[in-house]
């Protein structure tokens, strides 16, 4: 068969194959994302200016590259996990615990 | 030999006795300059529309807009092309009811058709709490002095032929806003950039921008893979691209950027006359002009800069529309794409200015910029211009996050994201 030509050419996954800690590698439908990871609540409460806050509550990476994120097993073990996944290409570099540093969550 | 510069039946009588000789292209593709009086970043519905508004009404005509790739390639090429304003809040009502109300005027305005087709837009009512949503929805809009139609079952059944007789989930009534309907996509771009040309503005295609020019907290211009351009005002309108390249510019934007899909069928006879939108069964449907069945699915709720989509919504859609129709079921899918939109936490746009002096944003329009693009660039080219946010956009500026005093359509239109 000949090789599709590069408009029709689809790079990466068309869906999310997720290696759940507990389960192993399971569809993407049985997961919720959590969002952006490694998020810290600002403190000492009633300390917190208005631009902390706002930055806590809506302001996100977002970026168009590696993404640490939260996913939670919701069809399966319910746990909850750490992803690296490039938003580009959706690929998912590695998986980590909960409550792990973004630099503990990155391989040597 | 004479140029024909206004379309109009008679130009197209006389095209034809001339052999067609005397077209013109719409819009020139002029090379940059190296200083303008204001550049656009986008050249998509947003852009295009706000660079026509600087030059109609602020007479500022010394402009560009710089678009990466060809204008209407992005988030204006792959919507469902609905147009309404059924949303719930005075501010929000008010933008997009002037929105709707320049859509009317559009092809006029323009001299290009935008063959808005003005078929009502209907969204149905599944259960008793459904039900109650669509009556509060439609007493907002009342009050907001916006028509709309509140309808039952039979009535439903009545005006759009071919509802499944016998549902999982009961079709018990629905909301009409009549002047709701869908627009060509691709005309509303190549309208307002036709008419934006006509009156000196410079379309630069293939122009990307790689950094900003900044001094002193004040912008000065932009770098591209075209060249320097200069300007002290920058308009950027690049939906899910507005936090990356809003962060060159020192800019922090709450938006994020989810991939949302949209399919249609292969062509078939009219059949479907209006919009459908049923949140419960996820279906959103229309039928286009050329005959396809045009469905549009919801994000993907994890970020992506991927305009493709996952396949489990095709999935949900297809379910959704089968449900609905049961007729449909034999169609096929001819097309399916994504686009990539800028999610705001309250679902309302953010325009306006920024901590950057000179630079100004149109963004955070989620899945609906499509209806809003004459008053998105309407109300971007009042700030660039006067340098003061147009009141129908006084409180979509980005100071809310930090005050508190969001606009919540998220919840308040039920938005479905």
């Amino acid at each position: 068969m000949k090789p599709l030509p590069p408009a029709l050419r689809i790079e990466g996954p068309v869906m999310l194959l997720i290696d759940c800690p507990n389960c192993g590698p399971r569809a993407e439908i049985e997961f919720r994302c959590g969002g952006e990871s490694h998020i810290e609540r600002p403190g000492p409460h009633g300390q917190v200016s208005d631009e902390a806050w706002a930055d806590y509550l809506f302001y996100r990476q977002n970026p168009k590259a590696e993404h640490r994120e939260r996913w939670h097993h919701a069809a399966g073990c319910r746990g909850w996990f750490n992803v690296a996944r490039d938003t580009v290409s959706h690929a998912i570099t590695h998986v980590y615990a909960m409550g792990a540093s973004a630099s503990q969550g990155t391989p040597e | 030999m004479f140029v024909t510069s206004r379309y109009s039946a008679a130009s197209l009588i006389r095209e034809g006795l001339n052999r067609q000789r005397g077209w013109t292209p719409a819009w020139g593709e002029p090379e940059p300059k190296a200083r303008y009086d204001a550049i656009v970043i986008g050249g998509g519905g947003h852009g295009l529309a706000t660079a026509y508004y600087l030059a109609k009404n602020h007479g500022i005509r010394n402009v560009a807009v710089l678009e990466r790739g060809w204008i209407g390639g992005g988030n204006t090429g792959r919507n469902t092309t609905i147009i309404r304003s059924n949303y719930f809040y005075p501010q929000t009502a008010a933008f997009f009811e002037f929105s709707l109300k320049l859509y009317e005027g559009l092809s006029r305005d323009l001299n290009y058709n935008i063959m808005f087709s003005q078929r009502g837009m209907w969204m149905l009512g599944h259960d008793r709490h459904g039900m109650e949503m669509l009556r509060r929805s439609a007493n907002a809009m009342l009050l907001n002095g916006i028509d709309a139609e509140l309808h039952d079952g039979a009535a439903v059944r009545k005006h759009i032929p071919g509802l499944n007789d016998d549902p999982r989930f009961p079709i018990l009534g629905g909301m009409n806003q009549p002047r709701g309907g869908s627009a060509r996509h691709d005309a509303v771009v190549w309208g307002y950039a036709r008419a934006a040309s006509a009156l000196g503005i410079d379309i630069i295609q293939n122009c990307e921008v790689s950094e900003f020019l900044m001094e002193n907290g004040r912008v000065l211009g932009v770098k591209t893979n075209r060249g320097t351009v200069h300007a002290d005002r920058v308009g950027m309108a690049v939906a899910g691209h507005s936090t990356d390249l809003g962060r060159k510019a020192g800019v922090r934007l709450p938006i994020s950027s989810y991939a949302l899909q949209a399919f249609v069928s292969e062509p078939v006879k009219p059949c479907l006359d209006t919009v459908i939108l049923s949140p419960a069964t996820g279906t959103y449907l229309s039928q286009s002009d050329k005959g396809e069945l045009v469905i549009g699915a919801g994000l993907d709720m994890f970020l992506s800069y991927a305009q493709r989509g996952s396949l489990p919504w095709m999935e949900r859609a297809a379910a959704g529309v089968v449900e609905l129709f049961p007729a449909f079921s034999r169609l096929r899918f001819l097309r399916q794409w994504a686009g990539i939109v800028d999610v705001t936490h309250d679902s309302t746009p953010i325009i306006g200015a920024t901590p950057l002096d000179g630079f100004y944003v149109n963004c955070g329009w989620g899945t609906g910029g499509f209806k809003a693009i004459p008053a998105g660039g309407w109300c971007l080219a009042h700030v660039m211009a006067t340098g003061e946010s147009h009141p129908l956009t006084a409180e979509f500026g980005l100071d809310r996050f930090t005050s508190g005093a969001l606009i919540d359509e998220a919840a308040a239109s039920g938005i479905a994201h």
